[in-house]
């Protein structure tokens, strides 16, 4: 069983009016099976509405299901005794960089994680020290968040969570907020630490252009895994994603276009080093 | 414009004063402010008097910035000064027909201002010598004790650091309503008094609607890095007193019965 595991996982929010009577059941997330590995790179991909961040709360059992299972470190989110244990097994970063930041310095923010757990003072600086630097943010550790950029700030709130020495990182949007270059930063900074630090990282996001270093994608709509695979494998299929609401990045748009004009390419085309090979061949 | 609002007065500065234990700072406060009103004589102004200038000389702080926080307390002040002049029975100095100014009152008058200034200047000192989480920090030691009496401390002490923390963002938010609010025609500076306050309300209504999402987000945030309250939770910078906050506490001792010994024996 790999790190991160659902089965037939379902959720539910229901609305209720003043009195207490039901008023709306929607299904979020509806029958998800998931098997991710330690030290994997996932990626899921979905327009809005797809189901895919109520997923994302499960891993860090900010949510437990309404039926079915999800384990995480093979602990299973839905009991309560456990629900400290998944939380430092699965860090969460989430969308928007100013309402996950609580400390008023740099510093004292990614101490917050370790002093919950009760880490030892000595050992929070050693940690602090750490995981800016792996963030690479450790030149600003006495600044005040407020004065720093949105990818600066989303970098320092994934310190936070590589802080608790997490062996896995759920990131849900974290770049929805940010301009192309705090996008640039916080997504090299998300793969340093999965091929470095070799921390799980489950990336949710709607930029094709980030799913492109995963080692695999999945696609949900409504509630449902639609889409599973390799990110070549996902983007060979463009019809398909174009009908979930999904663009494919403009490099594999403009490959597929000239596929379809007769230019002799292969499927699947990511980067514009490849489509420039494969034209020149 | 909303920006050059300025919360929490501290000027960072590289003094004894800035470096002393928090708690330090907040007992020795409130151990003046009480020795003040021990005495009702000279010596024991003069006392207070040289103790305040020694500190403020210790704190590095410039003078006027300790100036600044009289003005908000000015009309307290004047109400006090006045009452006092001509409430106070005793021998009569000026006859005004309905009021009477007497030389008790006169010499009650002075000493409360004095009082109430140096009162100001005092807490001043420590605002602006401690960063507003040191602060937060220290209150929530010092009053560790009413823990016992089921008061939350550690969750006024971590409310009130977040606050500190999201003034500037909330404060950076009503500039942004206002602008888009002025863009589409309200007008928030002419009107009367009732106006103005009506005209305040489209930017409230957003303001706490932004306020409480944030605050749902944050806490999301915070159970998600497994914050449980107070209990089994460690510091990463604990406070720990050194030896300049025993000698301070000596020299505060030594003060306060200095004040004690005049007040008693003058």
């Amino acid at each position: 069983m790999g790190i991160i595991k659902a089965a037939q996982l379902v959720h539910e929010y229901i609305r209720k009016d003043d009195e207490g009577q039901v008023e709306e059941v929607k299904r979020a997330v509806d029958g998800v099976d998931l098997d991710v590995r330690k030290g994997e790179f996932i990626a899921i991909l979905g327009h809005n509405g797809s189901g895919k961040s109520t997923l994302a709360k499960h891993i860090n059992a900010i949510l437990t299901p309404t039926s079915g299972t999800m384990w995480v470190g093979g602990r299973d989110t839905g009991k309560e005794e456990e629900v400290w244990n998944i939380r430092q097994t699965a860090g969460m970063v989430f969308q928007n960089p100013d309402n996950q930041i609580i400390g008023s310095v740099v510093e004292e923010d990614v101490g917050f994680g370790p002093e919950n757990l009760g880490v030892p003072s000595l050992e929070i600086w050693d940690r602090v020290q750490e995981s800016l630097q792996a963030v690479g943010m450790l030149e600003y550790r006495h600044h005040s968040p407020n004065k720093l950029s949105g990818g600066q700030k989303q970098r320092v709130a994934i310190a936070g969570v590589v802080a608790m020495h997490p062996e896995c990182i759920v990131l849900d949007e974290p770049t929805a907020m940010l301009d192309p270059n705090g996008r640039r930063e916080v997504i090299r900074t998300v793969r340093a630490l999965n091929q470095v630090e070799e921390v799980t990282v489950i990336l949710i996001t709607h930029y094709m252009e980030e799913v492109v270093y995963a080692d695999k994608v999945i696609v949900m709509d409504d509630g449902k895994i639609v889409m599973q695979g390799t990110p070549r494998e996902i983007f060979s299929r463009v019809d398909e994603l174009k009908s979930y609401c999904l663009d494919v990045p403009q490099v594999t748009l403009l490959a597929h276009e000239l596929k379809c004009r007769g230019v002799e390419l292969s499927d699947g085309i990511l980067t514009i080093d490849e489509l420039v090979n494969e034209l020149c061949r | 414009m909303i920006r050059d609002i300025t919360l929490g007065q501290y000027y960072p500065a590289d003094s004894v004063l800035h470096k002393l234990d928090p708690r330090t700072k907040l007992i020795g406060t409130v151990a003046f402010i009480v020795s003040l009103f021990l005495f009702k004589n000279w010596p024991g102004y003069a006392a207070a008097t040289a103790f305040l200038a020694a500190v403020i000389v210790l704190s590095r702080v410039p003078f006027r910035y300790m100036i600044k926080g009289l003005k908000a307390i000015i009309i307290l002040l004047l109400i006090t000064v006045i009452f006092n002049m001509f409430i106070v029975p005793g021998e009569v100095l000026w006859d005004f027909g309905l009021v009477k100014v007497t030389r008790e009152g006169l010499s009650q008058a002075g000493f409360m201002a004095v009082r109430l200034i140096y009162l100001i200047i005092g807490s001043s000192i420590m605002t602006l010598t401690t960063t507003p989480n040191d602060l937060t920090d220290g209150l929530e030691r010092v009053l560790g004790p009413l823990k016992l009496l089921r008061v939350p401390v550690h969750e006024i002490a971590m409310m009130m650091s977040i606050a500190l923390r999201f003034i500037p963002i909330l404060l950076e938010e009503t500039d942004k309503i206002m602008k888009a609010q002025m863009a589409r025609g309200a007008d928030f500076e002419n009107g009367n008094l009732i106006q103005r306050a009506r005209n305040m309300v489209p930017l409230l209504v957003p303001l706490f609607i932004s306020a409480f999402r944030r605050a749902s987000d944050l806490a999301m945030a915070m159970e998600a890095r497994c914050y449980r309250g107070g209990e089994g939770r460690t510091k990463m910078k604990p406070l720990l007193y050194e030896k300049r906050d025993y000698l301070a506490y000596a020299l505060l001792i030594g003060y306060l019965v200095l004040v004690w010994l005049i007040a008693r024996h003058f």
